[in-house]
């Protein structure tokens, strides 16, 4: 007994078995559960537990799940796209241009001021922003660039994408700035020794030396992009669609067999993505 | 022959520092040195840490600033000039080997940024690893490589740019010690080979005695002495030179400080008086302090055989004696 408790593995044990209990009841069970309704039956008055791949027949049938499927992968691209270059290069220069680590240690936090509030509050002040009779119109008008409000400005895809920009840059730039920190400034030296261009040691020393801290970043994005369902319905006027609000609708409507199968849909696509990104990158060899 | 691949004779590539300052704000890390180097010499530029020697030698490299005077080489200024079109090359401190790419593709990088097509850069990185005995492990990545070998392809990737100047950063500095008597050796060997001059920073004065045609001493940011190392280690100009090369007593006398190698001195019947302090057996030789009357510690070096003759042990009083003629005036 005595060896037993002293041996390393119970340690272990116990230091995971917080999080694993955690996981398993409050994740790994709901999924299970969430897989099984998705194989009931719905009436009109009732949800009947069965097996029947009816749910599934029909969202694989209907044209309105590939367009919204296709509408989720064209948010997560852009969204994607955009926080990789910006959050790129807030990385490069919080890693190379700043000089004190106090100061890169206050910027990079600066990054995080967005989360200090919530999801919704700041989306819902984006309105008197954007608005018709927002700030931006009020002052392009006034500057005389535009005679009419600009009515893309809100509710619209270009809302919806600067939202998710906005929330997710900093999920991009802490991995990144954590690789670039780890490069030898020496090895940018060496590289100019050798006579590389600015550029050619971007792309033939950092980005390479990057790619771990690119690929979480992507992770991070890509998977909150495509569960997200609060961002499009505030920031789109209810206007588009993606995956998740396609499964709060369904839950709206006490749909709970239907909403599960498009989760389940949704959960598979998400780790198709991730497989493949992780394919590209080997993660574990290059932490 | 190894050496062969370098392109034709080279002309006179004379080095030359005209009053070079670094200035960081209000420090002076080098403070107005003038220095011309032997070309295709080995030189060693020697001092303790902070004493400015490897701001010179990255100033020489391009990788700080000047912010006063120039460096000349084959007659242009190139202070002005990006690192790689200086006609120099740098091997760093830490090797900086490129983590992510193999030993060849590390030594055909300038190559690669040169635009040179994958099969002929490679081919002529090959060529590069051969000079230093890597071609066996041209595939490792630096991570896979011991010190050692990090080292070669270092020097290796260094020598691809064809430099009439390579510069060395405590390139020994990382090894273990019986490597690094290995690795000098090399060193030595390659710039002979290659016949271009070599610029090496080290704190350790062995090292640059043991390597250097030249050795530039250097404290608080001036040169103290400049010469061959023997000129250098045999007369030392400087109170600091004499200390810091070691095998030199200074002493302090009515007409003056004199530097007195402590090989020179002899136990005898006759001469100063001294009371023995310590005894350190070095080996060849047996290393004993003796305090002089008017409180003047002397070290005296004695092959082992004659100490073990005579033996003398803390507290003995002996007598010493030296040449007149072995004792330099030295500045402060």
């Amino acid at each position: 007994m005595n060896r037993f408790l002293s041996s390393r593995n119970l340690g272990g044990w116990l230091l995971v078995a917080p999080l694993v209990a955690v996981l398993a009841v409050f994740l790994v069970l709901p999924i299970v559960m969430i897989v099984i309704v998705s194989f009931w039956q719905t009436t009109e008055f009732s949800i009947v537990p069965a097996f029947d791949l009816a749910n599934y027949e029909f969202l694989f049938g209907s044209s309105v799940t590939y367009d919204v499927f296709l509408n989720t992968f064209r948010y997560a691209a852009i969204t994607w796209a955009l926080t990789l270059g910006i959050g790129f290069t807030v990385s490069w220069f919080l890693a190379f241009h700043v000089r004190s680590p106090t100061t890169q240690i206050a910027l990079a936090l600066l990054c995080t001021v967005p989360f200090w509030t919530s999801n919704i509050i700041r989306m819902i002040s984006w309105v008197p922003f954007l608005g018709r009779n927002g700030l931006a119109n009020q002052g392009l008008l006034s500057m005389g660039v535009i005679e009419q409000p600009l009515e893309w400005l809100l509710f619209s895809d270009f809302s919806v994408i600067l939202a998710f920009v906005h929330l997710n840059t900093v999920f991009m730039i802490i991995p990144i700035l954590n690789s670039m920190m780890r490069i030898d400034r020496s090895l940018i030296e060496a590289a100019r020794d050798a006579g590389a261009s600015p550029f050619q040691i971007m792309t033939n020393v950092v980005i390479p030396l990057c790619k771990p801290g690119i690929m979480i970043g992507s992770i991070f994005v890509l998977t909150l992009v495509m569960g997200d369902f609060i961002t499009v319905r505030f920031m789109s006027g209810s206007q588009s669609a993606n995956v998740g609000r396609l499964i709060s609708n369904d839950v709206g409507l006490l749909q709970y067999p239907s909403a599960s199968a498009t989760s389940v849909v949704l959960l598979l696509t998400v780790l198709l993505v991730v497989a493949m990104m992780l394919r590209l990158v080997d993660i574990r060899k290059e932490l | 022959m190894k050496g062969a691949w370098v392109r034709g004779i080279r002309g006179k590539n004379d080095l030359e520092l005209v009053s070079l300052t670094k200035r960081y704000g209000d420090t002076v890390a080098v403070d107005g040195i003038n220095h011309l180097f032997a070309p295709e010499s080995y030189v060693c530029l020697l001092g303790p840490s902070g004493c400015g020697k490897s701001s010179t030698l990255r100033m020489i490299a391009g990788h700080e600033t000047v912010s006063d005077g120039a460096i000349i080489l084959d007659g242009q200024d190139i202070s002005g000039l990006p690192p790689a079109r200086r006609g120099t090359a740098m091997m760093f401190q830490n090797y900086a080997l490129f983590p992510h790419v193999s030993a060849l593709d590390n030594v055909a990088f300038s190559l690669k940024m040169k635009g040179i097509a994958k099969a002929d850069r490679q081919a002529r990185a090959m060529k590069l690893l051969d000079l230093v005995d890597m071609t066996h492990l041209a595939a490792r990545l630096p991570a896979q490589l011991s010190g050692g070998q990090q080292q070669r392809v270092a020097l290796a990737r260094a020598l691809i740019t064809e430099p009439s100047v390579l510069l060395l950063d405590e390139p020994l500095s990382a090894l273990d010690p019986f490597l690094r008597i290995r690795m000098r050796a090399e060193l030595k060997r390659l710039q002979r080979a290659l016949k271009i001059t070599f610029i090496h920073v080290t704190h350790g004065q062995d090292e640059a005695l043991a390597l250097a045609d030249e050795v530039v001493v250097m404290n608080n940011a001036r040169i103290e002495q400049a010469g061959p190392a023997r000129d250098v280690w045999g007369t030392p100009k400087t109170e600091f030179v004499a200390r810091f090369l070691g095998g030199h007593n200074v002493l302090s006398l009515p007409s003056g400080r004199f530097s007195l190698r402590t090989d020179e001195i002899a136990f005898g019947a006759t001469g100063h008086e001294a009371v023995v302090t310590a005894v350190e057996f070095h080996g060849a030789h047996v290393a004993v302090t003796a305090r002089l009357a008017g409180d003047q510690e002397l070290l005296v070096r004695t092959p082992e055989a004659a100490f073990y003759a005579d033996p003398k042990s803390p507290g003995d009083a002996v007598r010493l004696r030296w040449d007149e003629s072995c004792l330099h005036p030295v500045a402060p």
